[in-house]
């Protein structure tokens, strides 16, 4: 393009070919250093400019704290006006800058020397409002600046980055002068551009951050919350982010960095919408994730999901050695390591020359691609040689061919799937690694026991919502739901307990069963564990990995054993493993506890509560509340136990243990202890039903309440309360065997309650309430067979409150009753 | 699963034998155990007796696999060999022919070896022989029936090797 060329100046060249095309590098920066006026206005078209303020004003939001930073550059133009505005008349408008720092600024400098002065004395203001959104033609050179210096110096050429940066300094100096003089403008030109910004929202924050002195960060500003901002933010990702680390920010300050007159459930709010939007997350799982990650490990969690996990191989002992696998591969141009000192047999493949699956290797079945978190089930099963092995849940392979690796092709291996076409990945794999000891068959994990027992170890890896691959399969953000959640939980909770029925707890070397899955759902890990813990004769164990996070033993309102410490948790962002979590149990004992755990165990066998999710989150320390007076309740209440049976039998169905409620109905003596556990544990609900009959009952005879568990009481048509599953079993049994007891089984939380007259028919009391009620019971109140009548009702409140008069029994009970 | 009748059972030995000849016996009798080759659905499994027990337990349409799957039976009751029975010829193969790296790639991907891609061969192979093919690191990579002159291809996974 035209360069003027003035032969009276003579210009120092470079060498090379380009050096005769441009000035040298002095000359052009000559011009700028000296502040020449950069016409970079003229450069622009009309629309370059409106795109340039557009962007500008987009980025206002996100970038507000660079309004600052942009803000020094401006001020610098005042003074100094050439210097800046050749740096934003560079940077001004995007295709000028594509144009280059070359020789096309120069040219054009001179001339718009003098409109430059005239831009920068209005620069100040206009500037400042080009950066925000302001167009005017000429503003924009000075708002390119800006924008130009915000969004990075670097902009610029090598050459001029320097004494840019030189001209930067200076500016800044000068800026801090007029610093009070910036914001006011800001401010002018903040509310004058609301319109380019998305809604009110943007106003405010702008206002608001503007309020502030700009040479500081601006406090970060929320939103008005219920804004329909949703359309037009999303649509910026990048302003979205900027909010999403200043909410952050805030709240890990909150008493400092609020902002007045909004709450942190606010922030909150705001933060949930602003993840789930950048991140593509529905807001369920959103939510969930929320609850459990503090806000730090929550970016870092959603960052990790965003990313996939590093390739890692197991080498087949079998076949080779890690060793001579790992020549090999690097004779075939893989890069890898191995994995960790955690692992024998792991590599990690950093990259690769040839396909990973599909070397002579990999045919020959010298490795498998395994993620390493699926490694760790297996170490912690650590199966021994000539034991026989249950894999229920094996598809494609890789734990069971890592199982039949460690026993080195002794013992047996019955490895099952429920899925015929994954079944068939299993076979190639098994076939391909010269697995001979795996029989594989197809059965619902489910029917277990039956098909074939008596296995020295189990294996569940049990199908998940997924919540732990999400960088395998990023659908699971959005198709995940409370249903979903709510459905995986239950079958995992059927296969588990198939699963420890399978064990053979007289094993010599076994009676081990390792529960892992692929998610970090509390729903799923903890609360299946715990579930299985109160329903059967098994003990956490520690898992033999001495790395990864500890299991929790309470979240948010529930409560669970204090051994799931034991258990572990992996994370993508902490162990750059997919996330898992991995449990070890032994089985001591292969009696199916009916209703009675055994004394001082954490198993305990509620047969009613299998349906009550929620209530199982509070079973631990109710159960040791429960066994208290379920012992004392033992003593009057064998009648009771009777009842129950028929209601347990019902609800055993739950477990798809048929075989459990035969069995609990002879054995059911024993049961108040551990129905008033489990009793406790459900007895959210029933406790509420309980309330009612357990009224009468105060006195003390909450014990009994055994029956809780029996849920089945409710088929029998105690509706009292939805919940009540469990307590109307209850109910009933404690009627027979005592006025007051009856009640208690559900509510064992009630009748203590009820006991001192409380009427609290809340749940969260009963532990407490439970020992008062132990105490109480004591006194010798047999739990009379009460009239199974009594139900617990919870709903009609006032009429317990006749029966807190503890009328006789049988008396009471019908009035309140007659609700149910 | 069941036994292999008697039929089954020769024409199973038969094919056997082209490749490890009368070491068959070695096959059932092995020091950790008694083997024994059952039938499921058409296909040959040989296992070991203790796992044998173990699958008894599973009914035949929930049976998906057991132990080591040899071959399986046509619809035309011939016996065709599977590569997984490799791990079990290869210790007794009464020939063997290594091919050189070069052709052991184009081998394995299906392709027919020239004469000149051979290393090293048993003597007395004869024509249309049964051989175990090794890579020149003794690693076994298939059993294929050799052909002197055209390529034909005789076993599932791999194609004959081409000799002169």
């Amino acid at each position: 393009m035209g360069r003027k060329l003035d032969p009276t100046k003579k210009e120092k060249r470079g060498p090379g070919r380009k050096a005769r095309k441009q000035k040298g590098a002095e000359t052009e920066l000559a011009r700028f250093l000296p502040a020449d006026a950069d016409e970079s206005s003229k450069r622009l078209s009309s629309r370059a400019r409106k795109r340039a303020a557009k962007r500008r004003l987009g980025s206002a939001e996100g970038l507000k704290s660079n309004k600052s930073p942009g803000a020094k550059p401006l001020p610098g133009k005042l003074p100094k006006g050439a210097v800046q505005t050749q740096v934003s008349g560079k940077k001004g408008a995007s295709p000028v800058r594509a144009v280059g720092y070359g020789g096309k600024r120069p040219a054009p400098s001179p001339s718009s020397d003098e409109d430059e002065e005239e831009e920068d004395s209005e620069g100040g203001v206009v500037s400042q409002g080009l950066l925000w959104g302001s167009e005017d033609s000429e503003a924009d050179m000075v708002d390119d600046y800006g924008a130009n210096s915000r969004s990075e110096g670097e902009e610029d050429g090598g050459e001029e980055l320097l004494p840019i940066e030189r001209a930067a300094r200076k500016q800044k100096a000068q800026e801090t002068d007029l610093g009070s003089l910036w914001s006011e403008e800001e401010t002018d030109e903040e509310e004058g551009a609301p319109s380019a910004e998305p809604g009110p929202t943007k106003d405010d924050e702008q206002e608001g951050e503007l309020q502030i002195n700009v040479d500081e960060e601006e406090p970060f500003l929320l939103p008005p919350a219920g804004e329909a901002e949703q359309g037009a933010q999303a649509a910026d990702l990048q302003r979205v982010h900027k909010r999403i680390q200043d909410i952050v920010g805030v709240l890990r300050d909150f008493g400092k960095q609020r902002e007045e007159g909004r709450s942190r459930s606010e922030y909150l709010s705001r933060l949930q919408k602003d993840l789930a939007a950048y991140y593509s997350y529905g807001d369920f799982l959103l939510g969930k994730l929320m609850d459990l990650f503090p806000l730090s490990e929550l970016v870092e969690f959603l960052e990790a999901n965003e990313v996939p996990r590093p390739i890692t191989l197991r080498a087949n002992t079998l076949k080779t050695r890690r060793r001579d696998l790992a020549q090999a591969l690097i004779n075939r141009g893989v890069n890898l390591d191995p994995l960790g000192k955690w692992s024998k047999t792991g590599l990690v493949v950093y990259d690769s020359s040839v396909p990973i699956g599909a070397t002579p290797e990999y045919l020959a079945g010298h490795y498998m691609l395994q993620g390493a978190s699926s490694m760790l089930p297996v170490m912690a099963l650590a199966p021994q040689e000539h034991e026989r092995i249950l894999d229920m849940c094996c598809a494609p392979g890789g734990k069971t061919s890592y199982i039949a690796q460690l026993m080195k092709n002794t013992g047996v291996i019955l490895a099952n799937d429920a899925n015929a076409e994954r079944l068939k990945s299993v076979v190639g794999n098994l076939h391909r690694l010269g697995v001979t000891n795996a029989v594989l068959s197809h059965y619902d994990g489910r029917q277990f026991p039956k098909v074939a027992g008596g296995f020295d170890r189990v294996l569940l890896d049990a199908p998940c919502s997924g919540t732990g691959v999400i960088s395998k399969d990023p659908a699971v953000k959005t198709n995940k739901d409370e249903k979903d959640i709510q459905r995986c939980a239950h079958l995992q909770k059927e296969l588990l307990l198939s699963a420890i029925d399978s064990v053979n707890a007289t094993s010599k070397t076994g009676g081990y069963l390792v529960y892992c899955t692929c998610s970090v759902m509390v729903e799923e890990n903890e609360w299946v564990v715990d579930y299985a813990l109160k329903k059967r004769n098994v003990r956490l164990v520690p898992t033999g990995l001495d790395f990864g996070q500890e299991g929790f033993t309470r979240f948010r309102e529930r409560r669970f054993h204090p051994t799931l410490r034991s258990t572990r948790r992996f994370y993508p962002h902490t162990h750059n493993m997919d996330g898992f979590f991995i449990a070890k149990f032994k089985k001591f004992s292969n009696s199916i506890p009916q209703s009675q755990p055994a004394p001082g165990d954490s198993a305990a066998a509620a047969p009613a509560t299998v349906a009550l999710p929620a209530l199982n989150g509070q079973a631990t320390p109710k159960a040791e509340n429960s066994s208290e007076p379920a012992k004392r309740a033992r003593v009057a209440g064998k009648a009771k136990q009777k009842q129950k049976h028929p209601k347990k039998a019902s609800f055993q169905k739950q477990n798809g243990i048929s075989k459990r409620t035969d069995s609990e109905l002879p054995t059911v003596p024993s049961v108040t202890k551990a129905q008033a556990s489990s009793q406790l544990q459900n007895s959210g609900p029933p406790a509420e039903n309980a309330h009612l009959t357990r009224e009468p009952r105060a006195p003390g005879k909450l014990t009994q309440r055994s029956p809780k568990p029996r849920a089945p009481k409710k088929g029998a048509g105690r509706k009292q309360n939805a919940p009540a599953m469990g307590s109307d079993p209850q109910t009933p049994a404690w009627l027979s065997s005592k006025t007051q007891a009856a009640p208690n089984s559900e509510d064992q939380g009630q009748p203590p309650e009820r006991a001192r007259g409380a009427e609290q028919r809340k749940q969260p009391v009963p532990r407490p309430s439970l020992k008062k009620a132990a105490f109480r019971n004591q006194n010798g109140t047999p739990k009379g067979p009460q009239s199974p009548l009594m139900h617990p009702r919870s709903p009609s409140r006032p009429p317990p409150a006749k029966r807190r008069k503890w009328l006789p029994r049988g008396s009471r009970q019908p009035p309140p009753e007659a609700d149910s | 699963m069941r036994p292999l009748t008697e039929e089954e059972t020769r024409v199973m030995f038969e094919k056997l034998a082209k490749y490890i000849g009368e070491n068959l016996q070695l096959l059932v009798d092995r020091p950790d155990g008694t083997y024994c080759f059952r039938l499921h659905n058409d296909r040959v499994y040989y296992v070991s007796e203790k796992i044998l027990k173990l699958a008894s337990n599973i009914s035949g349409d929930k049976l998906v696999s057991l132990g080591t799957c040899f071959g399986k039976f046509t619809k035309t009751h011939k016996f065709r060999l599977h590569v997984t029975a490799l791990d079990y010829l290869a210790p007794y193969a009464k020939y063997k022919v290594w091919i050189k790296p070069g052709a052991e790639q184009s081998f394995l991907y299906g392709n027919h070896v020239l004469k000149s891609g051979l290393g090293r061969i048993t003597e007395n192979t004869s024509q249309y022989q049964g051989v175990v093919v090794y890579s020149m690191a003794d690693i076994p990579l298939s059993p294929l029936l050799q052909k002197k002159t055209k390529t034909r291809d005789n076993l599932p996974p791999t194609p004959s090797q081409l000799l002169q």
